[in-house]
């Protein structure tokens, strides 16, 4: 049996103490010989920074938000413990505990779910946040860093409380989506009595680049999306917008990011009745090439100051790249980390499709809200998309050997 | 019961302990005479429970409860978890019954009287001290498991079938407020019992089937869904009197299969899991009780049924990992604490009175339970 299962096979872990040495040796060997093939890639759990924010962005995404049930702060604390041990071996392509889903007592529920046994590790990665919300709920309320402070309403805000929120959120990325829907399965059960699901979300396709490495992928618009987001090749500027730095705020958040997630809905019929004209004329990019109008090829840099023959701004004053980009924004600029979903269809005939948008960033307010304000107040596109869902989280730095999620937060 | 009924569950077969109670051999003089003055004196009134002496050392200890109030009452000795030590049942206002019970360890246990027969009962602490030499191997506990969970049984049967025999005459008087009142009633001795009873495949449908179960051709739709659908939603009907009297006689057949049936500790812990799984498919969701909507009434006597049957494993559970039952406690009372919010005097609101919110939270709290009553099965097998 066991070699049927390349989840075990991969590895051959024994125990616990073994697992953490295996991630090692797995990593660097990835990291030093030939590239392994797609589906072996393993991202390294631990780090300077929790892995899925400037990870290559994988191409499938299941999201979490969860509740804490108790005002226990052990508990939750103790469930942070348990989780991260789990976490780091289903990244690593093995079951929650060795022989979890098929070895161990009969008579007892399997302790892994199962559903990825002879699944490769397919680069999952498991990123943890904590939501304003938890805090107060766990007595931790001088650790609340400021940027965690509710968003504004935005013009054309359509949140559902159901979609909004959350003491804790897990985001697990990978190129399977059994494999990401696997990893967050688990780890909702294993919480069962301390948390509770708030919402999850399904993501399809990547709609991001976060490495130079990879193509720009298209949103269901059928645009390329992200062309000037920030890339793991840029370390200086990922210090400046994404990380944050000592003295942003209380300490246990020094090295770590907020996540802003965003489930924007999209009317993909009607925008499909929009002439190619006026979709390149609203996103200000052509959508063949994606590159800014005036310029010919994708990455060429957009010039704004640019006018055409009419006299009039070759890119859109209302255009969406122009309200998002780092020019009209003062220099800001996000690590954008979305998901294209389609949640089925609405009961009105149209599909409940969209983005899952998703970043990461140093301070939202100084960040995120002015950008979001741009855009809700003047781009042409929110004539064809809502947002319904909002949340935001602060995720911690990266973890040492024999370290926890949350630990810093916890044990401050 | 399941949707598809799950036959064989508990059914089968044999096991390797046998259901003899270990004989306890007390160290100390004989509990209850110890203090020099009998048994220890239980007057049970309709708002007190006086026990005269509240330690015992530990062995047979002997209770005499005088009812001294109005009501039929009931009396308990628990251990940790709600675990059954001994119960009296049905004991009439004016009269005293003698209760003998086996307490082999020393500890905390609580008392309770139940005037009515209704409720969690008139508690109060109560000590056994020292211990009573016996063998206290693992097939000893688990041999005492399935006999405390057989008295369990036992006393469940003994009140299902008087209170459906209430419920059916009520039924053939061609009265409905009266068989609606005593609908629910009569459920909760038959759900906190609902494993024992699936496991018989062949009459649970009949006594327990769906209106939209697909059956032979010829048999008909029986039971209490039947009888329910009659009076909440269509009327007596020209058979429903016929119907009454057969729920009796498959409650009788089903009474003499559960008196010959064997139980291990698997299908006792197992038992416990499935009715939280019938909790979370069927009264959570409001299918069980379509027509009269008192699924919490169900609800209620799944979980006491499932906490009965982990009860009885605690001392293995306890013994095997100590870690699983201090989980277990906080869990079965946080159901039991958020049920009481929808108690209505003696009763429950209905399904259709409860908001998505009500039912989140519940569903909480059955998952929260529902994770530490599937590791029974493994714990008491490890």
């Amino acid at each position: 049996m066991t070699g049927v299962f390349s989840r075990r096979k991969l590895l051959g872990w024994t125990g616990a103490g073994a697992a953490v040495a295996g991630v090692g040796a797995a990593t660097g060997c990835a990291a030093a010989g030939a590239a392994p093939a797609p589906g072996e890639r393993v991202v390294p759990f631990r780090g300077a920074h929790q892995a899925g924010i400037v990870t290559a962005a994988q191409d499938r995404m299941h999201f979490v938000t969860l509740d804490v049930t108790t005002g226990d702060r052990e508990q939750v604390r103790a469930l942070l413990e348990r989780w991260t041990p789990a976490a780091e071996r289903m990244t690593a392509g093995a079951e929650t505990t060795p022989g979890g889903a098929v070895d161990l007592n009969p008579q007892a529920p399997p302790t892994d779910t199962g559903e990825a046994l002879g699944l490769p590790p397919s680069a999952l990665t498991l990123t943890f946040g904590v939501g304003a919300t938890l805090f107060d709920k766990l007595g931790l309320s001088a650790q609340r860093p400021a940027g965690l402070a509710d968003l504004p309403r935005f013009t054309g805000d359509q949140l559902d409380a159901a979609l909004s929120g959350g003491d804790l959120c897990i985001q697990a990325c990978a190129d399977d989506p059994q494999v990401a829907v696997q990893a967050v399965r688990n780890l909702v059960r294993m919480g069962f009595g301390t948390t509770a699901v708030r919402w999850s979300q399904l993501g399809f396709g990547r709609t991001s680049s976060t490495s130079t490495a990879q193509a720009t992928p298209r949103n269901l618009f059928g645009f390329k999306d992200g062309t000037n987001n920030l890339k793991a090749e840029d370390p200086a500027s990922l210090d400046q917008h994404v990380w944050v730095q000592p003295g942003d705020g209380p300490a246990w958040l020094d090295g770590g990011s907020y996540l802003v997630a965003r489930r924007i809905r999209m009317h993909v019929e009607i925008w499909d009745r929009t002439s190619l004209f006026e979709q390149e004329t609203i996103i200000g990019r052509t959508n063949g090439e994606g590159a800014a109008f005036g310029r010919t090829a994708e990455f060429e840099t957009a010039d704004f100051s640019a006018v055409g023959p009419d006299g009039a701004p070759a890119i859109a004053m209302e255009a969406h790249v122009r309200l998002a980009s780092a020019e009209s924004l003062g220099g800001v600029r996000i690590l954008r980390r979305g998901y294209n979903f389609v949640d089925g269809s609405d009961g009105q005939g149209h599909l409940n499709a969209g983005l899952f948008f998703v970043a990461f960033m140093r301070d939202p307010h100084g960040q995120f809200v002015p950008m979001q304000r741009a855009l809700a107040n003047d781009d042409d596109l929110m004539e064809y998309i809502e947002h319904t869902g909002s949340a935001v989280f602060a995720c911690p730095a990266g973890l040492g050997e024999g370290s926890y999620w949350g630990q810093s937060l916890f044990e401050s | 019961m399941s949707r598809t009924s799950r036959g064989g569950a508990v059914t089968a077969v044999a096991v390797a302990t046998t259901a003899a109670l270990a004989g306890c051999v007390s160290t100390a003089a004989p509990a209850g005479d110890a203090a020099g003055g009998g048994p220890i004196a239980v007057r049970a009134a309709d708002d007190a429970c006086a026990v005269s002496v509240a330690e015992a050392p530990a062995g047979t200890i002997t209770f005499a409860i005088d009812n001294t109030g109005s009501k039929v009452t009931e009396f308990y000795l628990y251990g940790t978890g709600d675990r059954i030590m001994g119960e009296v049942e049905n004991i009439g206002p004016g009269l005293t019954r003698r209760m003998l019970v086996e307490v082999p360890d020393g500890g905390s246990y609580t008392t309770s009287c139940r005037p009515g027969m209704v409720g969690d009962g008139i508690r109060a602490p109560f000590e056994v001290t020292g211990s009573a030499v016996r063998s206290v191997d693992t097939d000893t506990r688990l041999a005492e498991a399935t006999a405390g969970y057989r008295r369990y049984v036992g006393s469940q049967i003994e009140a299902l079938v008087p209170r459906t025999q209430e419920f059916a005459d009520a039924v053939k008087a061609g009265d409905v407020e009266g068989p609606k009142a005593l609908f629910p009633v009569a459920r909760t001795y038959w759900e906190r019992i609902e494993p024992v009873a699936e496991s018989f495949g062949d009459i649970d449908p009949k006594i327990d089937g769906r209106f939209d179960d697909e059956r032979e051709p010829g048999v008909g739709f029986t039971g209490f869904h039947r009888l329910e659908k009659d009076l909440w939603a269509d009327g007596l009907q020209p058979d429903s009197a016929a119907v009454a009297d057969q729920l009796m006689v498959d409650l009788g057949e089903l009474v003499a299969a559960v008196g010959a049936v064997e139980l291990t500790p698997v299908q006792l812990a197992n038992g416990a899991k499935e009715l939280l799984d019938e909790v979370a498919t069927g009264k959570i969701t409001g299918e069980e009780d379509r027509y009269s909507h008192t699924d919490l009434w169900d609800f209620k006597a799944n979980v006491e049924g499932s906490q009965g049957a982990v009860a009885a494993l605690r001392p293995v559970i306890d013994e095997k990992d100590p870690t699983l039952g201090p989980l277990l406690d906080p869990r079965f009372s946080a159901v039991d604490t958020l049920l009481e919010t929808y108690r209505v005097g003696d009763g429950f609101r209905l399904y259709t009175e409860l908001t998505p919110d009500d039912i989140r939270k519940m569903t909480e709290a059955v998952d929260a339970l529902g994770e530490p009553v599937s590791q029974v099965a493994g714990v008491v097998t490890s």
